[in-house]
């Protein structure tokens, strides 16, 4: 080719174009169709199936850069608990985590016409991963003696019903590292058979499905479709949903540049071989 | 001694632990609770240290203009505003007066949510346009492996969006990109990953008891 060199793409065309097929989707919504995958589903049954009234657990262990993925999932489920009348007690194992839950809460908390302290309480942040984790087993209010906003859990009436797993109908961990969905299963599951749901990034959800299969996870939603596979089911679509159409054409457009570069690498190769070939016979002669 | 009395803790706080999860006894179970607790006590701790170390050693690149010094004192500015009103003593919330807000609408909840947020958020969503860029550079057909590689690729990156169900919409439902990459995600990848955690599961309880019993130092530093 002489005029346009395949292999001499300039990294600013992939950069624009990838930022032009994110930005439009969201700009001009698709509203590609979706179905929902068996992990999810399971989940939203796990979730279905604890009686009204009962405590929930919200593990939040996720940091701002993994929010467009995670979020949506932790705001579809308190929707959910909250919806079904069930009580939630978040905790985690990551310092950022907390006012990003906070986040979530309130204006749920606002639209449910929930109390705090009464239907759901924020205990913040421990350090300590694992170890905070064995110590919540034994006793979750002398692990977290105080909330996130520093009042003494003793005060809380909700904590008041809470001493270990035992009391925790459901665990949702929304994780995107260590310690997350992996030391929770390890530690906690495991040892104290707490039934236990996750929810993590894309690129981090493959390694847990064995724990789905074998019943340590009562569910997964992996990455943003998972996230919009549950909005769909809580019936409240949201920015995951949103999200999946600009997801769909970056994903078919990484699909053709992997074709493209192949292109220009086999055209390259078979050009290599016609040079070396003609330089043979050259010899040759 | 510095290194004997280090393995003796080691070796008692790690037997204790193995005994406190095969003995159900109560007052196990609640030595077990108070170690689990200096536990925590001890990794806080090391939280304060990681501050010390990050103080000092920006300081020291600020002081000597080292190449990069600029960032280092942005660094410890933004690290000093965001102390200063995380620990506001004017808006207490808690009992204890030092804690400051960190409520909806406090000035370090809004500095988080409106700096922090975007700024993380924008640093991870840089990695779509290096993958774009890598996959068109890198992504070759090789070899056999590369191209199954590359073809499970194709069929999850496809069949994880709604895209690749319209795509194979008139299909059989086992030819359909959602089945296949269900199909992917079930089998060969469940059955990597679980070698791969029964492989790391019994790494960490070798790793474990070589640190119980001493073969295993290199945590105290320096010896090998």
């Amino acid at each position: 080719m002489a005029g346009f060199d395949l292999r001499q793409i300039d990294r600013r065309v992939i950069f624009t174009l990838i930022f032009v097929v994110v930005a439009w989707p969201l700009l001009r919504p698709m509203r590609l169709p979706m179905d929902v995958t068996p992990p999810v589903q399971r989940l939203y049954e796990a979730v279905e199936a604890v009686p009204p009234g009962s405590i929930v657990m919200l593990a939040g262990d996720y940091s701002p850069d993994t929010m467009p993925e995670l979020q949506p999932m932790v705001i579809s489920f308190v929707r959910h608990a909250f919806r079904r009348d069930l009580k939630i007690v978040t905790t985690s194992l990551w310092a950022n985590s907390p006012p990003l839950i906070e986040d979530a809460l309130a204006p749920l908390a606002a639209e449910f016409g929930k109390t705090y302290g009464v239907d759901f309480v924020n205990l913040g942040y421990m350090a300590g991963g694992t170890v905070t984790l064995l110590g919540m087993g034994a006793s979750i209010p002398n692990t977290f003696p105080q909330d996130y906003y520093g009042t003494p859990v003793a005060g809380l009436p909700l904590m008041r019903e809470v001493t270990n797993f035992d009391d925790i109908a459901l665990v949702m961990n929304v994780s995107s590292g260590t310690p997350g969905t992996r030391e929770w299963v390890q530690q906690v599951q495991g040892r104290y058979r707490v039934r236990l749901a996750s929810g993590t990034t894309a690129v981090a959800a493959p390694p847990f499905y064995p724990y789905v299969q074998s019943g340590q996870l009562v569910g997964l939603l992996g990455g943003l479709k998972g996230a919009a596979e549950y909005e769909m089911l809580v019936d409240a679509p949201g920015d995951a949903v949103r999200g999946m159409d600009a997801q769909s054409i970056v994903h078919a457009l990484i699909v053709f540049f992997i074709l493209l570069g192949n292109v220009a690498y086999f055209a390259e190769r078979r050009a290599q071989r016609a040079r070396g070939g003609a330089a043979q016979r050259e010899v040759t002669a | 001694m510095r290194r004997e009395i280090p393995l003796a803790i080691t070796f008692l706080a790690g037997m204790f632990m193995l005994v406190d999860f095969f003995v159900p006894h109560h007052r196990v179970s609640a030595a077990g609770e108070e170690l689990k607790q200096w536990g925590t006590i001890v990794i806080a701790a090391s939280i304060l240290l990681g501050i010390g170390n990050l103080i000092r050693v920006h300081s020291k690149k600020i002081a000597r203009r080292q190449s990069g010094w600029g960032f280092s004192l942005v660094c410890l500015s933004v690290m000093a505003v965001m102390l200063w009103f995380g620990m506001w003593p004017g808006a207490k919330l808690g009992p204890n007066p030092l804690v400051g807000s960190i409520a909806q609408g406090s000035y370090f909840n809004w500095m988080y949510l409106n700096m922090d947020v975007p700024l993380q958020g924008t640093m991870f969503s840089l990695l779509a346009f290096f993958i774009a860029s890598a996959a068109y550079r890198a992504f070759r057909l090789r070899s056999p492996e590369a191209s199954l590689l590359l073809i499970s690729a194709i069929v999850v990156m496809l069949g994880r969006v709604p895209l690749g169900q319209l795509l194979t919409k008139g299909l059989p439902e086992k030819a359909t990109l959602p089945w296949l990459t269900e199909a992917i995600m079930t089998y060969p990848n469940m059955a990597a990953f679980r070698g791969i955690l029964m492989g790391a599961a019994l790494g960490v309880m070798a790793m474990g008891l070589r640190i119980i019993l001493g073969i295993e130092r290199s945590y105290l530093g320096g010896e090998k």
